[in-house]
């Protein structure tokens, strides 16, 4: 699974600092860290600078990883869980060239996870840290477009308005509507944006072993949810907090208790379910797990296909 | 106060190699941070001149610069390590504690109150000063008992030479979170963390 | 003991970009541009490039040009990404424009205006006709333009200075120890903004979103009824103050497009009617972005003068939140990366409330049966 990192004497980005940003930057962005963990769910502004990928692609979490990588890092990138997204693919081997570090796809032997969309399957643990790459880094946002509103609403703990939209939600639908991005509440003070994993990973937040840093590099925000905190999911007495389940299991490792993704297998209908977390079913099935369509090849990735030339 | 008038052959060498070792501090300062009460040594840091901790110079090689305005104990004013900070960190001093991100406490007797130094405010919390406390030792002091964020359950610790108010101090500091200092006691080469979100408890006390 | 993982997906990016450089070039048969044609021949991108990527010099900016097929937010982009990594030695002192070695100066206020009007290099009064000559390849280059009779002012007094013995346009005070001027390349955004921090803003903006609400105001959308003070293009020298000189020297010159709007202010209780401006600077000669950012500052300024704000033009926020196309185009594209982890989601929510639609419809029908 693993070979050397090709030798790039003279790629573009050998031109540049080690991890690409300079260090005034960096320490800028660690500065901003450790108020963001010492303030826990709260978004400290700072002062995201132009990357080399576009804004909306990862731009804040590659700043945070940027900052606190080192040689002797080991880095998983991962979108939508699985590790072989083009653009986690893309980011993971900018790392790989700028900070020459050891990549991986093993959730456990990885020290600093990069994700966008998701919290992966297995537990993680002290020596990690999860860095979330995140579109839109106000919960309230959806609810109050103005950023002088919406910091007022957080630094005087003004959330009515939240509860007031998942109550309106309740009547409409007879149930909490939102399914990802679902706000939670961070040691019952800032509401926080848990990026937008499906509420089904909400629960790994809370109490989690690894350090776990948000970066959002278009809209200049960066917080953090230290280990062993309080992350509770907004919900009401009598319309508890839920998370999605599936009546199926995954089509190549049989695994109950995952995220699925769906994949369309054709166009009468059929379909099939599988980990969105590539690398807990590649365990799986390594460890002799089995699906009901173990065996089955996955085609599920049209821009991966090589080009016809 | 400008740097023209720094004497540089007074000066120490900081870093060997910034980028590597400044990377390495802030790991085990973040994880600090974010692991309240956890002790960690930066054996491999440069000696910072008389008067400052190997851990406080590591820690001000890596987050000081010219965008920080720092308060620096008057028993360090005019001093080796004045002069050090300001070359390798290039950054400006102030003497209004309230107006500082970073303070480095030195002579704990006559140290301000941590309610002196800025508090952050109600939209920003994150404008508070990082205090740098640098006492005798980690250990060997009375017990204390720690909890809150990024603690599992509780955790302690045995800091040497704070003074009697000290506690108190972080009480009152962190009843009134979001506002609040973040402080880091330092003892030679050690380091752990007390950011707001702290609470601290006599031990018997 | 560095080891990377590779799978397809590396294989893919790496075939894309080969595709991407192949497309780049298009038909070998026909010579290949360079960067110094693009330089000197699309030199309206260039500056274009230049402007909203916050980094004179021509050359990068033009190889940009070239790099990015002549997707202009893209080539921007790619300076931006440049330039954000340069080391700084320091700020330069404000250019004076007075002292600009004028190629194009034009006042609507004013027939006749101290100083004179320049057409220069315009295409104001073009006809917008195909020129079928310039498509024959080998064209001779073209005469060069008559010199003028009289030498130009200089200075060229700008409309500040017309006004003056007459107290008619508000004045620009010059602080004796002026504030370092906001940067929002090293801080975020900040609300309420000063003047600083939106003409950064603005000048940083994308020109068709400027465009956009410049008209807006025009038609309506937050008035200012501007008029067209001046514009001016031409070159200025760039000073700087070398820590161990102490002086200011020349370290180069400058292309620049500045533009004055005037809006009519009926004054209150404190101060006189008088004119108010809204400012415009580019780098190189972009006179509509110029334009376009004077009436946008000029809107902008609505709490100064006491106007209601209620149009988007106005919005401060809104304005300077969606100005930047680098963040705008990175955002409003990202929407091509999967998405299936939130779509699944939606998806069994929507299922879930399909199914339960159609129970209570047919509950209901029972009931009514």
């Amino acid at each position: 699974m693993s070979t050397p990192v090709p030798a790039r004497a003279n790629a573009p980005e050998r031109y540049y600092n080690y991890a690409y940003l300079d260090e005034q930057t960096k320490r800028m962005i660690r500065r901003s860290i450790l108020k963001a963990l010492a303030i826990p769910g709260y978004q400290v502004p700072f002062g995201s600078r132009e990357m080399p990928v576009p804004y909306g692609w990862g731009t804040g979490g590659i700043q945070l990883t940027a900052a606190i990588i080192g040689p002797d890092d080991v880095y998983k990138c991962i979108d939508q869980g699985a590790d072989d997204t083009t653009n986690a693919v893309s980011i993971r081997r900018f790392f790989a060239n700028v900070a020459d570090v050891a990549t991986t796809e093993d959730t456990a032997e990885a020290t600093i996870i990069q994700t966008r969309h998701r919290i992966p399957e297995k537990p993680l643990k002290e020596g990690q840290v999860l860095v979330y790459q995140v579109p839109q880094p106000e919960p309230l946002r959806g609810l109050e477009a103005r950023e002088t509103e919406t910091r007022a609403m957080h630094a005087y703990e003004e959330y009515g308005l939240q509860y007031v939209s998942l109550y309106e939600n309740v009547s409409a639908y007879g149930r909490i509507a939102a399914t990802a991005g679902y706000p939670v509440m961070v040691e019952e003070r800032y509401l926080m944006s848990p990026s937008p994993i499906p509420k089904f990973d909400n629960p790994k937040m809370a109490q989690n072993e690894a350090v776990m840093l948000f970066g959002a590099g278009r809209e200049k925000r960066i917080y953090a949810v230290p280990p062993f905190t309080r992350v509770r999911s907004l919900d009401f007495e009598d319309y508890p907090f839920e998370t999605q389940t599936w009546e199926e299991t995954c089509a190549l490792c049989g695994a109950k208790d995952s995220y699925l993704d769906e994949v369309i297998l054709d166009d009468a209908g059929d379909k099939m379910f599988v980990c969105s977390d590539s690398h807990h079913c590649a365990e799986r099935r390594a460890a002799g797990h089995v699906g009901p369509m173990a065996g089955h090849t996955l085609d599920q990735d049209a821009a991966l296909k090589e080009p016809a030339q | 106060m400008s740097v023209a008038t720094l004497d540089l052959s007074r000066i120490a060498p900081a870093f060997a190699d910034p980028v590597r070792e400044s990377q390495a501090v802030f790991r085990e300062v973040m994880e600090c941070v974010a692991r309240p009460g956890r002790i960690t040594r930066f054996d491999r840091a440069p000696q910072a001149p008389n008067g400052l901790s190997k851990a406080a110079g590591a820690v001000a090689l890596t987050l000081f610069d010219f965008e920080t305005l720092v308060w620096l104990d008057p028993a360090l004013a005019d001093s080796e390590a004045e002069a050090w900070l300001r070359f390798h960190c290039g950054c400006p001093l102030t003497v209004k504690a309230e107006d500082a991100a970073f303070a480095i406490v030195t002579d704990m007797v006559k140290a301000p109150n941590l309610a002196a130094f800025n508090q952050g405010d109600a939209k920003y919390p994150d404008r508070s000063t990082t205090v740098i406390l640098q006492i005798a030792s980690l250990e060997g002091g009375p017990v204390v008992t720690l909890s809150g964020p990024g603690i599992r359950t509780t955790t302690d610790i045995s800091p040497q030479g704070l003074p009697q108010d000290f506690w108190t101090q972080i009480e009152t500091n962190q009843a009134q979170f979001q506002f609040g200092v973040d402080v880091l006691l330092v003892a030679g080469d050690q380091l752990l963390a007390l950011p707001r979100t702290t609470t601290a408890q006599i031990k018997g006390g | 003991m560095a080891y990377v993982s590779v799978k397809g997906g590396e294989k893919a990016i790496t075939h894309a970009h080969q595709w991407l450089a192949e497309d780049r070039r298009g038909d070998p048969g026909v010579s290949e541009l360079d960067v110094a044609q693009v330089r000197e021949q699309l030199s309206l991108a260039v500056d274009r490039v230049m402007s909203e990527g916050s980094c004179y010099d021509r050359d990068l900016a033009a190889l940009a040009v070239k790099q990015a097929r002549g997707d202009l937010p893209e080539a921007i982009f790619l300076l931006r990404a440049y330039r954000t990594t340069l080391p700084r030695f320091g700020a330069s002192l404000p250019v004076e424009t007075e002292a600009m070695a004028v190629r194009r100066r034009v006042s609507a206020a004013f027939k006749d205006i101290p100083g004179g009007q320049v057409l220069g290099p315009t295409f104001d009064y073009t006809h917008r006709l195909l020129d079928f000559a310039l498509a024959a390849e080998g064209g001779a280059a073209p005469e060069p333009a008559p010199q003028a009779e009289e030498p130009q002012a200089y200075p060229m007094p700008n409309i500040a200075s017309v006004f003056r013995h007459e107290d008619l346009l508000e004045h620009d005070v010059r602080a004796d120890e002026p504030a370092e001027p906001y940067d929002l390349t090293r801080q975020p955004m900040k609300f309420p903004a000063d003047r600083d921090q939106r003409l950064q803003a603005l000048a940083r903006g994308d020109e068709g979103f400027l465009l956009s609400l410049a008209y807006s105001s025009q038609r309506g959308w937050g008035s200012t009824h501007p008029l067209c003070g001046e514009i001016r293009m031409g070159e200025v020298a760039v000073e700087f103050v070398p820590d161990e000189l102490g002086f200011p020297i020349e370290i180069g010159e400058i292309t620049l497009t500045e533009c004055t709007m005037l809006s009519g202010f009926a004054g209150s209780a404190e101060r006189p009617p008088q004119y108010t401006r809204g400012y415009g600077l580019t780098f190189g000669h972009c006179e509509r972005k110029a334009m376009s950012m004077a009436i946008v500052d000029r809107a902008l300024r609505h709490r100064e003068v006491g106007e209601q704000a209620d149009a988007p033009v106005q919005d401060e926020e809104f304005v300077l939140y969606h100005s930047d196309n680098v963040e705008a185009s990175g955002f409003v594209q990202h929407l091509k990366l999967p998405h299936y982890v939130d779509f699944q989601a939606d998806l069994q929510l929507i299922r879930r409330l399909r199914k339960e639609h159609f129970e209570r419809r047919a509950a209901l029908k029972e009931a009514a049966e």
